[in-house]
């Protein structure tokens, strides 16, 4: 799960990084209040899970209070890359020295952490990797050894950090691990990390990913989910414990069993798509191991509620799902759907039990579905069902 | 022959007794797997039967191996607890630990990765998040249901479960030596690159088909690695062509970050190895069917 700044700025703060002082407000008004007891000029930010709100008129300075709340109207609605700011931080304005980049993230292709660093901070890090890359420092880190003071002090020498904040900006490198690790992030990154005119080290960002499987030992982490970022259907299918996301201008609803083949039907239908008009997949469901009628009918409902979805493809592989599940759980969700089904179903069966399987559907002869042997062909029905609706 | 799992592998299951863990068993029993014991050390001294046999369950993987030379261990432990159970398993420095658990957090992977590191890689780990390693009518380590396909020449390597049962499926006509799913999260032991090292040194694999999604570069890596060292024919897949940035799809490391992790630059890259890449799991089954000698 992705943070807003405000919330990897609160768990900065819980280890004892430096932040600025700040209020989250949703209203205009309530920034104008913000600011007045700030008592400072403040920086107004939006607060959406993307970057580049700079650019896209998302951060504004305020002198005074009645400033403050004029930004905030600015900028609360904006669409930034497809994100509606319902939210904006409002801030200290800070006196910035020199700004420089921080994080701890997985590198997969080693297979451990690592810890980038660079005296360059403030633009799209993903630019400075590209035009320079000799001023960002990777260090590797160990898992087990963590960061301790040496490390950290290992670190900010290679980023070249000045020698005026070194102490101090070791100091936050160790807070900032204690933060990744603490709180199973995946991701901590301080974009920029400040230098004040006091030689003084401040977050002034903070991006932060956390684990999800980690939510076991983190009972506040699910405080930090908000709903009005989430896209209906995902939210709702989320409620029912199912894994989905919506794509946009997709028509055929997918519903399979395994994250690898949910991934490649979409592929498959997208490619099918190509000769039925242009036909591409609306959204990724993974029902899992287990496909019970009732895990088919919340599948079922969640995607018949989606008001681009034309056809329904339903592929299933029996590995440790048996077949003759799937098709009581199809049958019975149509049921219980009843005249909220609207929408024809193709379905492909493989795998443990498919004959009864098949035999179930055929049985049934519901008018909304039509069983087909393989998945490409299966897609194509799909495709070609989708257009024709 | 096959790789990592013969007919000789001893297997012990760490969370044997739970229910995942004895269903498993006995399915893997059934396929002609030679379960030795289950490790609980809450249950230690006890026996579970399965299919009319007692199975002892020891209170460490240690004296488990001590008592039965079980070589390997496939973990159906829960997430909370799979950190520790696999510790155990590389302190006992079994030769393989599949781990099948679903749900581990990274941190949790990523410090017993490093331990198994650490230790010397005497363990090798497969998973997790994975269906395991099977070797037809030998031995079954895992969740792949033994009924999809026989044994064969074909050799299999995917990050994805159920894509791993489609293309045993797909090609049942021909079999496998041996199949072996490594798991969808950021992190996982085994990867495609020693699943291709190994199959390239089996005699018993013709071919090899290589299945791989977005996210990451290891399908990358892996035609690097193709295009140097493997001089057997290679059919790739690769899944989330359509899948959108910055969303996770299903599995934890299936991810397309900025321009990173695409399955079109995994596919060009596949191919710039000389690697034929199938459009569909079907098509890809086919060109698989046509590089290998059926005589």
């Amino acid at each position: 799960m992705d943070l807003y700044e405000y919330q990897a700025k609160d768990l900065f703060a819980a280890h004892g990084v430096p932040v600025l002082p700040g209020r989250t407000v949703d209203t205009a008004s309530e920034a104008e209040r913000a600011a007045q007891e700030i008592g400072t000029a403040v920086v107004v930010k939006a607060q959406v899970k993307t970057g580049g709100r700079g650019k896209a008129g998302g951060v504004k300075l305020a002198e005074t209070p009645a400033e403050a709340k004029e930004k905030a109207e600015a900028i609360l609605g904006l669409d930034i890359k497809g994100h509606i700011v319902h939210r904006v931080l409002v801030t200290e304005a800070s006196d910035i020295a020199q700004e420089y980049y921080f994080s701890f993230l997985l590198d997969r292709s080693n297979r451990t952490f690592l810890a980038m660093c660079s005296a360059e901070g403030g633009m799209e890090i993903e630019e400075l990797a590209v035009e320079r890359p000799e001023a960002l420092a990777r260090v590797p880190i160990d898992p087990i050894a963590g960061v301790d003071r040496a490390k950290a002090d290992e670190i900010v020498k290679q980023g070249n950090l000045p020698a005026e904040v070194a102490d101090e900006a070791a100091q936050v490198i160790v807070k900032l691990w204690d933060t990744f690790v603490g709180e199973d992030a995946t991701l901590v990154e301080v974009n920029p990390l400040v230098r004040d005119p006091q030689d003084r080290v401040v977050a002034l960002d903070g991006k932060v990913t956390l684990d999800e499987n980690a939510d076991f030992r983190h009972e506040a982490h699910s405080e930090l989910v908000d709903e009005r970022s989430q896209n209906p259907l995902e939210a709702k299918a989320k409620e029912k414990g199912l894994n989905y996301v919506k794509l946009e201008g997709g028509q055929v609803g997918i519903i399979g069993n395994g994250a690898g083949l949910v991934m490649s039907t979409l592929d498959v239908v997208a490619y099918a798509g190509e000769q039925h008009g242009g036909m591409k997949p609306a959204n990724f469901l993974d029902i899992g191991g287990g496909a019970s009628a009732e895990v088919m009918a919340a599948g079922l409902d969640v995607i018949l509620g989606d008001e681009d979805v034309k056809s329904v493809f339903v592929n299933v592989f029996g590995g440790i799902t048996a077949c003759d599940a799937v098709a009581n759980g199809i049958v019975e969700a149509l049921k219980i759907l009843g005249d909220n089904a609207t929408k024809q179903l193709v379905v492909r069966l493989d795998g443990n039990n498919v004959d009864e399987g098949r035999r179930i559907l055929a049985e049934a002869n519901h008018p909304l579905v039509t069983v087909v042997d393989t998945m490409d062909d299966a897609a194509a029905k799909a495709a070609e069902l989708a257009a024709g609706a | 022959m096959s790789i990592f799992l013969d007919e000789n592998s001893k297997v012990i299951v760490q969370g044997l007794t739970g229910s995942e863990g004895m269903k498993h068993a006995t399915k893997m029993v059934a396929s002609g797997t030679n379960i030795v014991g289950g490790v609980n050390a809450r249950k230690a001294g006890t026996s579970v039967e399965i299919t009319g046999r007692d199975v002892p369950v020891f209170g460490a993987v240690e004296e488990a191996m001590k008592e039965t030379g079980a070589d390997v261990s496939v973990l159906f432990v829960p997430p909370k607890f799979a950190k520790d159970a696999a510790v155990e398993a590389i302190d006992a420095g079994i030769g393989l630990a599949v781990v099948i658990t679903e749900g581990i957090p990274m941190h949790d992977s990523a410090w017993f990765w490093a331990h198994a590191c650490a230790n010397g890689n005497r363990t090798r780990i497969i998973g997790p998040n994975c269906p395991g390693i099977i070797s037809p009518g030998k031995s079954n380590a895992g969740i792949i249901p033994a009924n999809i396909s026989g044994a064969g020449k074909m050799g299999l390597v995917s990050k994805s479960g159920t894509l791993t049962y489609q293309m045993m499926y797909e090609l049942r006509d021909i079999g496998f030596s041996s199949a072996i799913g490594i798991g969808g999260d950021p992190i996982i032991g085994t990867t495609h690159i020693d699943a291709l090292e190994a199959f390239e040194a089996d005699p018993e694999t013709e071919a090899i088909v290589m299945i791989g999604e977005i996210g990451g570069d290891a399908e990358e890596r892996a035609a690097d690695y193709v295009k140097a060292n493997v001089t057997k024919p290679v059919v790739g897949y690769v899944a989330g062509f359509t899948a959108p940035e910055g969303k996770t799809m299903g599995h934890a490391g299936a991810i397309v970050s900025g321009s990173a992790g695409t399955a079109q630059a995994k596919k060009e890259a596949l191919e710039a190895a000389g690697v034929k890449v199938g459009k569909t799991p079907t098509e890809t089954a086919d060109l698989a069917r046509s590089l290998v000698n059926r005589g």
